[in-house]
């Protein structure tokens, strides 16, 4: 049994069909129960690494390895990974007009209870989502509302991490959940991955994000910048704070930088 | 031992048809439409002379007129082989060993009770929901509520039958109207009185018999002042028949204040051709909804109608297409104002899959005096494949100026982002599609009775696994 969560070992990937490949020797490993968040300038392949990792179509891996738990996932269709404990939160969730929230939900806890398990009960299934609006404070008729359909940025966000929270991963990557929240929408979707960690302490996050900002909220176990489609620096939270006095020029650089 | 030659020419080869020898006199089944034929229909169902003279008139104005140009294909629909009537006891005495496979793995899939698939498949003959009928008949009477088969509306009820019959589709109509008229058989005839409300919706399918599952079923409702009424026709299980024409005529008149909604799910096999005049006349301040599902056949044509001819009415017509491969859905709907103040509404989804092609043609008329008449017609089309196609045909002819029309009309594919998406939620890619599609009908299916909703539902499921490679 691996001590990592989640091991990422020299990754390289493109969008298919594609000359060069954007992430270019990826190294990166999430033990369980931490919170790693991801910076970098635009195009440095942060939301790339977070598309490969759940498995999306657009995207060839050219090599290296993604390990959840120890067991190689990259040769898993993206539902298998989902089943497996992997979960994105999109930066910009599709719309499914038609469909409810509930309905969505429920269908997607089914899909991961086993054969002889069987479906949710009813009660069941409206206990738990009930509970888990309630945690994340939310009004109970977001349920009804048809999935991300005329949403706002705020909702769409909230709807992830709901899911998050009825999904349970063991590993979750949130691309850039932040961006285009308000001060009131960040604390709320802080608390509810907070108290989503309180409640599944072995849960680990990768947190892709442009802003420090949410890293008032949610405190981040390491720090990595990614520059170029690889991890130039890794360190502790004060390293966002470097980040924000100096940019990320100073990264720029044939060496790295020193670590404080 | 005749064949049956239809079959043959389908290519259902290892179909086999044993004819049951008859030792009574006179009556011969035959292919072909001519004039003895409609005579011998006319004279074993023990019609008045004014409805022979109907039909024979019928008969001459069919010869008359030209096949249609446009729609689908109908090249390969071969009239001379058809058996245009066949009594009860001629019917081909089938087993179910002869009924194809994949009718029967539908079957077992949608959880149909053993009993009605024989029915369904076009091999039975009694059924348990007769008596569902029976019982719900004596209710019904009651309150003077008719549904009968039409050859007893016409018996039992003949100045109400004779007021409307053919006054709502002429025969002159088109030419599979002057067909039906000549030929027609089966079919429900169904009159609410003033002021009833029937709660329960009305089903064709309490009635079923070998003759109700006939080719060219003839049906006039009329609802009276006041009335409310619901009637569902057909179903959503595979509907399989040797017979491969199906040519329908649907005659309503909602009087004033009247609310009437006719519910079709359609699901013929794919070797049927399914060509369906419907037309409802709606009378002042009266409303009329067509549900219309069209899931199965080769080719169906079919563009239920409202005609508003009465201030105040108002039309609306719900359409659900699904083309697999091989099928061709032309269906739409067409509504006529030609009184002021009236109101109208066509929304139809179409799902194309594979080879298949969904066509929405409709027609949205409004006639000079006609004024503060409002329209809005909304046609979506969703394709699963590269190769599923999608053609629109809106007919707008507006000859009132005090009127409001809209069309909107929307074509989408199912997106790599929304499977990606739904997949990363732990639903296969089967799963996935399948959600789309529900998501994408929903607006029209929620209109449904639960049980039609919920075998919707998973005859959606059925077919989108199919489309998984």
């Amino acid at each position: 049994m691996s001590e990592y969560l989640l091991e990422i070992k020299d990754l390289h990937a493109r969008v298919e069909d594609q000359e060069t490949d954007i992430l270019k020797g990826v190294d990166l490993v999430i033990r369980p129960g931490e919170l790693h968040a991801l910076m970098g300038p635009n195009g440095s392949g942060k939301s790339t690494l977070a598309k490969v990792i759940a498995g999306h179509p657009g995207y060839e891996v050219t090599g290296g390895e993604v390990l959840l738990n120890g067991e190689d996932i990259l040769d898993m269709e993206p539902d298998e990974r989902s089943r497996a404990g992997v979960f994105l939160a999109f930066q910009y969730p599709a719309e499914i007009p038609g469909v409810s929230i509930s309905n969505f939900l429920r269908t997607a806890v089914n899909a991961r209870r086993g054969e002889e398990e069987g479906d949710i009960g009813v009660l069941d299934f409206q206990q738990q989502l009930t509970r888990k609006l309630e945690l994340l404070k939310v009004d109970k008729s977001f349920a009804s509302r048809h999935v991300n359909d005329g949403f706002s940025g705020g909702e769409k966000k909230r709807n992830e991490i709901l899911q998050m929270a009825m999904l349970e991963p063991l590993m979750a990557v949130l691309d850039e959940t932040d961006s285009g929240l308000d001060i009131d929408a960040l604390r709320i979707v802080a608390d509810g991955v907070n108290t989503l960690r309180d409640e599944h302490t072995g849960m680990g996050v990768l947190m892709i994000t442009h802003y420090k900002r949410i890293l008032e909220y949610l405190e981040p176990d390491h720090v990595h910048v990614m520059m170029n489609g690889k991890i130039a620096q890794s360190g502790g939270p004060e390293l966002a704070d470097q980040l924000e006095e100096m940019g990320y020029d100073w990264l720029d650089e044939p060496e790295p930088a020193p670590v404080g | 031992m005749p064949k049956n030659e239809t079959v043959a020419q389908l290519g259902l080869d290892d179909y086999k048809y044993d004819f049951r020898t008859e030792d009574k006199p006179v009556y011969k089944a035959q292919k072909g439409l001519s004039e003895e034929v409609v005579r011998q229909i006319s004279s074993h169902k023990g019609e008045p002379q004014w409805m022979l003279d109907f039909r024979l008139k019928a008969l001459d104005i069919f010869n008359s007129k030209p096949m249609p140009d446009w729609g689908g294909d109908l090249s390969t629909l071969n009239l001379d082989e058809i058996y245009f009537y066949l009594r009860p006891q001629d019917r081909m005495e089938r087993s179910w060993d002869d009924v194809p496979d994949d009718i029967k793995n539908t079957f077992e899939r949608l959880g149909i009770p053993e009993a009605e698939r024989n029915i369904l498949a076009g091999v039975g003959a009694q059924f348990e929901s007769e008596m569902v009928y029976h019982s719900l008949k004596e209710e019904w009477t009651e309150q003077g509520i008719i549904f009968e088969s039409i050859e007893d509306g016409l018996k039992l009820y003949p100045e109400i039958f004779r007021e409307y019959f053919a006054t709502i589709v002429p025969p002159g109509d088109n030419k599979f109207a002057a067909l039906n008229s000549a030929v027609w058989s089966g079919g429900s005839f169904v009159y609410i009185p003033k002021g009833v409300k029937v709660d329960i919706p009305l089903q064709a399918y309490f009635r079923v018999n070998a003759e109700q599952m006939g080719q060219f079923e003839r049906t006039l409702i009329i609802v009276e002042e006041g009335a409310q009424a619901h009637y569902i026709e057909g179903c959503t299980a595979p509907m399989y028949s040797t017979e491969s024409f199906h040519s329908g005529v649907i005659e309503i008149v909602v009087k004033p204040n009247a609310r009437f909604r006719y519910t079709t799910i359609q699901n013929w096999s794919s070797n049927m051709y399914n060509l369906v005049t419907q037309r409802a006349m709606v009378h002042e301040n009266a409303n009329m909804e067509w549900l219309d599902g069209n899931l199965g056949s080769k080719l169906t044509m079919k563009y239920p109608s409202c005609f508003l001819v009465g201030e105040g009415a108002h039309g609306e017509i719900l359409s659900i297409a699904y083309a697999g491969d091989g099928q061709h859905q032309d269906t739409g709907g067409k509504v006529i104002h030609a009184a002021p103040n009236t109101t109208s509404m066509i929304v139809s989804k179409s799902i194309s899959k594979g080879t298949g092609r969904s066509s929405y043609r409709g027609l949205c008329k409004v006639y000079e005096g006609a004024v503060g008449s409002k329209s809005n017609v909304e046609c979506d089309a969703l394709l699963m494949n590269d190769t599923s196609r999608t053609d629109t045909y809106p007919y707008i002819e507006i000859d009132e100026n005090q009127s409001s029309i809209g069309h909107e009309a929307s074509v989408s594919k199912v997106g790599e982002e929304q499977l990606f998406y739904l997949m990363s939620r732990g639903l296969s890619e089967a799963e996935a599609m399948t959600m789309v599609v529900r998501g994408f009908i929903e607006p029209i299916a929620k209109e449904l009775p639960l049980e039609y909703a919920i075998e919707l539902n998973r005859l959606i499921e059925l077919e989108m696994e199919g489309s998984v490679g």
